[in-house]
């Protein structure tokens, strides 16, 4: 029998059902089990399907990664079909997966990690004439203006005493973990409200491209917006400005609220740069927003191993394995055996106890995630594997930005592996990104100066066009790490799909070794990890949040046993 | 012009009240009364005589309205709806859920975790609340496939809408389990109105819906106490009740023969109807064409993508492969009306009086004072003379083969 467990479910502000059960020692987790709670069977629904159409069902998988789950697809399909993209299109389609990275982070940042951080009741009693002189100190964003602190403090303040606390309802408010003077929190529930609003609008670039956001479109070989600069119901100078306009204002709120907030926030958590430090594996295919169909490009992929974080060891995709010891499913061989991604099998096995149930890691198997592993090596993906690779390579534009901000909060490059460094690399990556997207719209429209205002390439859009059989993947690094579609294709149809997702690299259990996931490794690994009151674990979401866990995407299913199609047409 | 979103509204106060204490006058208020019937309308199904009667109608419900908890659940899905909510943009989220409701559960953006949030749940579900509900139901495995806090998806659900005086069920997921539900529906999912039988539900159907529809709905809720007229399948009218097609800007090049046949030619440059690489915005009821997306940014088709019918039940099953032509539509030219309305084997749902959902408390009287049926006349979409009748829907279990239906001429 073994003891009685604390249990996290929900662990709320993330995508999807994650729930974690710990124990602890004299106020430090000794053990951790990080349990995924849904199962969906998205790549079972995508046998037997047109692959031009898989974009739109994988996309299904996660409305918060909304685009690069579409972009990993279409990816795989024309790297299978041997597919080529015009120019513009390819422009086009970084500029939307970039800016649902941006957006995607930001949100991350504001509305699912920062109530860790910030005390929202505090904020009530802050200053707003201090709590300006603050922010004017770090940054220089217009609306930071004691009227609209005491608007945003008269609001909070309003809504709480009214007895009905809303989303704020059963808050660790006044947790001694909080560390922010009032001001600094009166300033973060501002920008709060400020990033709702900035998100709505920045994001319009997916719906002028793609016509909606949350899931917008694409399409294999190209995009579908046409590019006429005489027709009103085409990409056309106007559309072309509004998109100018929201990368300004994306960039802008980046470098003026998000940085300045973030570092800010840090320089009062610095210890949580020694917490959560978890695999010391780290992995990328390339920066944020990369994407590729077949082999990622040798300039960017690459993998940190057992801690050397500054030789980069070439990625191959033929060390990748999953594993199923502790998650619910069976394989024919066994559940000690790994299975790379053209050989997976999913056969779910539910083994877990009937809900409703009070504990989940009694059992050898515990949770829906896999675990992917990389030369038998739990991995972590995400921000901080992409700037710490970035960082060993010595790509000078990553080692720059890094290294100025390592310097302003008197950190090592170490630390990045850490609640703290993911926390903060996300934030570094975005203004990256927010950069690269002026530079891919200035590309897009030098391309049109140019006359190249090619969208689509009609090539092997007829089915007639594809070889009997075809294989292909496709690579990208979405807001929480690295993603790979693999599509297999029989007669037109898919026969065969699977997603090895950031999340199942991230929260995966423990493997046939004992080995646990990054989840279970930031907790637990290195016995340090501090719990101070296991009925409000602050803590312990500080660490789970700075993962940004996105728990839909990494469960999911692929089935390699029932790809025969019954109904099969020739091509 | 609206209230200022920076002051909450409390609980013991109306809802008038607490505009009063926001220093508007009473020609404001009006204002605003109007401008939520504009919203609620979609703007095309009422004359403007319609519009006076229906924002005084609105000023008098705010009279008696209170800050109402809201108990908001993700079950199996993807996240998708609740960041579309997000994207809302005339009334937002956090207006909502700051000053005009009391979002007492919400996973993605309650701050607590564990057992203060299963807290909230039990206490928020306790008492009179709206019930919003994201994702489907997995029913296979004894409910193993979605478990939240130790409780399968169904059971929380069953729990939460015991004391719900309203049930909105919010995407497609919710609707009938989308792309969980596709075919073979690995984990058995359904929608909520397939869990939750004793009372009616509220589809907003889509994948995801757009923002506005999502919070116009719940304010809706909120000002009236019942849920807006609907369609036979749930969905509000407001914003189900018609075609994309029949608002499409592309629509004129449909009538006069003009097609796209293949992804960015010369008529994709001029903005040609895209039928032919397989629109089914004929078939599909949303009001994508009239709002648009974000904040009347575009839509799909306007875009230069076909619709791909998110919308209608069972699409991923039904309007797919996506880039087939619809069967059955005859094209171009006159008698658009009728071939549309005879598109075999698509779910061209069709308006018809509209369930009511009322607080449990009114929802006896109305029944007793106008036999289950709403107190004003649903309003029918002004093109339709007769309701036309439902049409069995039929799964696409075996899928065509995307190359005999290809198309491109």
């Amino acid at each position: 029998m073994s003891p009685e467990r604390i249990v996290i479910d929900p662990i709320t502000r993330i995508e999807g059902h994650l729930r974690i059960e710990l124990e602890t020692e004299g106020g430090k987790i000794s053990r951790a089990w990080a349990c995924s709670t849904q199962f969906r069977g998205i790549e079972k629904i995508l046998q037997g399907h047109d692959p031009r159409d898989a974009w739109a069902i994988t996309q299904r998988i996660c409305g918060v990664c909304t685009g690069i789950h579409a972009i990993a697809s279409v990816r795989a399909v024309e790297d299978a079909l041997k597919y080529p993209v015009p120019k513009a299109a390819e422009l086009i389609r970084n500029l939307v997966t970039g800016i649902g990275t941006v957006q995607d982070h930001v949100i991350h940042f504001y509305h699912l990690h920062a109530l860790d951080w910030v005390d929202v009741t505090s904020a009530l009693k802050a200053d707003p004439e201090k709590t300006a002189r603050l922010a004017a100190s770090i940054s220089t964003w217009p609306n930071n203006s004691a009227s609209r602190f005491r608007e945003v403090q008269q609001k909070v303040g309003t809504s709480i005493a009214g007895g009905q606390l809303s989303i704020f309802t059963n808050g660790y408010w006044g947790h001694p973990a909080y560390r922010l003077p009032p001001e600094a929190n009166l300033m973060a529930v501002s920008h709060y409200l400020e990033a709702l609003e900035w998100q709505r609008d920045i994001i319009k670039l997916q719906t002028i491209f793609g016509g909606k956001n949350p899931h917008p479109n694409f399409l294999v070989g190209g995009m579908a917006c046409a590019i006429n600069m005489d027709n009103q119901l085409t990409i056309n100078e106007v559309s072309l400005q509004q998109i100018e306009g929201m990368l300004r204002r994306a960039r802008r709120f980046v470098e003026e609220v998000y940085y300045p907030d973030l570092m800010a926030i840090a320089g009062f958590y610095k210890e949580y740069a020694d917490i959560g430090i978890s695999s010391p594996t780290l992995m990328a295919v390339g920066e944020s927003g990369y994407s590729c169909s077949g082999t990622p490009s040798e300039s960017g992929a690459g993998v940190l191993v057992d801690g050397a974080y500054d030789r980069v060891v070439p990625f191959d995709h033929l060390k990748i394995a999953e594993y199923i010891t502790s998650a619910w499913y069976s394989y024919p061989d066994g559940d000690k055996a790994g299975r790379h991604p053209w050989q997976g099998e999913t056969n779910p096995r539910y083994s877990g106890p009937t809900p409703p149930y009070k504990q989940l890691s009694d059992g050898q198997k515990y949770t829906w995630s896999k675990a992917p592993r990389y030369d038998g090596r739990p991995v972590q993906v995400g921000p901080n594997a992409r700037l710490m690779v970035a960082f060993a390579r010595n790509h000078q534009p990553t080692v720059a930005l890094v290294s100025k901000a390592l310097q302003t909060l008197g950190l090592k490059k170490e630390q990045l592996n850490s609640t703290l460094g993911r926390t903060l690399c996300r934030c570094l990556e975005t203004v990256q990104v927010a950069g690269h997207l002026e530079q891919w719209f200035a590309g897009l429209r030098e391309a049109i100066n140019q006359g190249d205002t090619k969208t689509f390439n009609p090539g092997k859009w007829d089915p007639g066009t594809w070889p009997r059989s075809a294989q292909g993947v496709g690579f990208a690094e979405a807001a929480r790490g690295t993603l790979s579609h693999w599509v297999q294709i029989e007669n037109g149809r898919i026969s065969r799909y699977e997603c090895i997702v950031p999340s199942t690299w991230n929260s995966s259990g423990r493997d046939q070794d004992g080995k646990q996931g990054p989840y279970e490794e930031a907790l637990a690994g290195s016995g340090n990890h501090p719990l101070l009151d296991p009925k409000r674990p602050l803590e312990v979401l500080r660490t789970i949040h700075s993962f940004d866990p996105c728990i839909s995407c990494a469960v999911h299913l692929f089935d390699a046993t029932g790809c025969l199609l019954k109904e099969v047409k020739g091509v | 012009m609206l209230p200022t979103p920076f002051d909450p509204w409390t609980k013991d106060e109306t809802f008038t009240e607490y505009l009063v204490r926001q220093g508007l006058s009473r020609r404001q208020f009006l204002k605003f009364c109007g401008k939520v019937a504009l919203l609620l309308g979609g703007g095309a199904l009422l004359s403007s005589h319609d519009k006076k009667a229906f924002a005084k109608e609105i000023a008098e419900r705010l009279n008696s309205a209170k800050r109402p908890t809201v108990v908001w659940l993700q079950l199996q899905e993807c996240t998708g709806c609740l960041e579309s909510a997000l994207r809302s943009g005339d009334r937002t989220l956090e207006d909502l859920v700051l000053s005009i409701i009391s979002l007492d559960y919400n996973e993605l953006l309650m701050a607590p975790s564990g057992d203060q949030a299963n807290a909230a749940l039990e206490k928020a579900s306790a008492g009179p609340h709206l019930l919003v509900v994201n994702g489907s139901i997995p029913t296979k495995e004894k409910g193993a496939y979605c478990v939240i806090g130790g409780e399968s998806a169904e059971g929380l659900l069953i729990k939460a809408s015991r004391s719900a005086t309203a049930v909105v069920a919010i995407g497609a997921c919710a609707h009938y389990g989308c792309i969980q539900a596709a075919a073979p529906n690995p984990t058995g999912a359904v929608g909520v109105s397939s869990i939750v039988r004793d009372r009616p539900v509220i589809n907003l159907s889509g994948c995801p819906p757009i923002g506005e529809v999502i919070t116009a709905t719940l304010l809706y809720y909120v000002i009236y106490g019942h849920a807006p007229h609907v369609d036979q399948d749930g969905r509000p009218l407001f914003a189900y009740g018609q075609r994309i097609h029949d608002k499409c800007p592309r629509r004129a090049h449909y009538d006069a023969g003009q097609f796209v046949l293949q992804f960015d030619d010369e008529n994709a440059r001029k903005g040609y109807c895209l039928y032919k690489v397989g629109c089914k915005g004929p078939a599909t009821f949303a009001p994508c064409a009239i709002m648009e997306w974000n904040q009347g940014c575009s839509f799909p088709i306007k875009s230069g993508h076909p619709c791909l019918g998110c919308t209608e039940r069972h699409f991923f099953d039904r309007m797919t492969p996506f880039y087939r032509r619809l069967p059955g539509l005859e094209v171009p030219g006159t008698g658009v009306e009728l071939t549309t309305n005879q598109i075999g084997g698509l779910a061209v749902a069709a308006s018809v009086a509209g369930v009511a959902v009322h607080s449990a408390a009114t929802v006896i009287r109305r029944q007793q004072t106008h036999k289950g049926r709403p107190p004003r006349p649903s309003p029918l979409p002004f093109w339709e003379t007769k309701r036309p009748e439902s049409r069995q829907i039929k799964r696409n279990q075996s899928r065509p083969d995307p190359a005999c239906h290809h198309e491109t001429s």
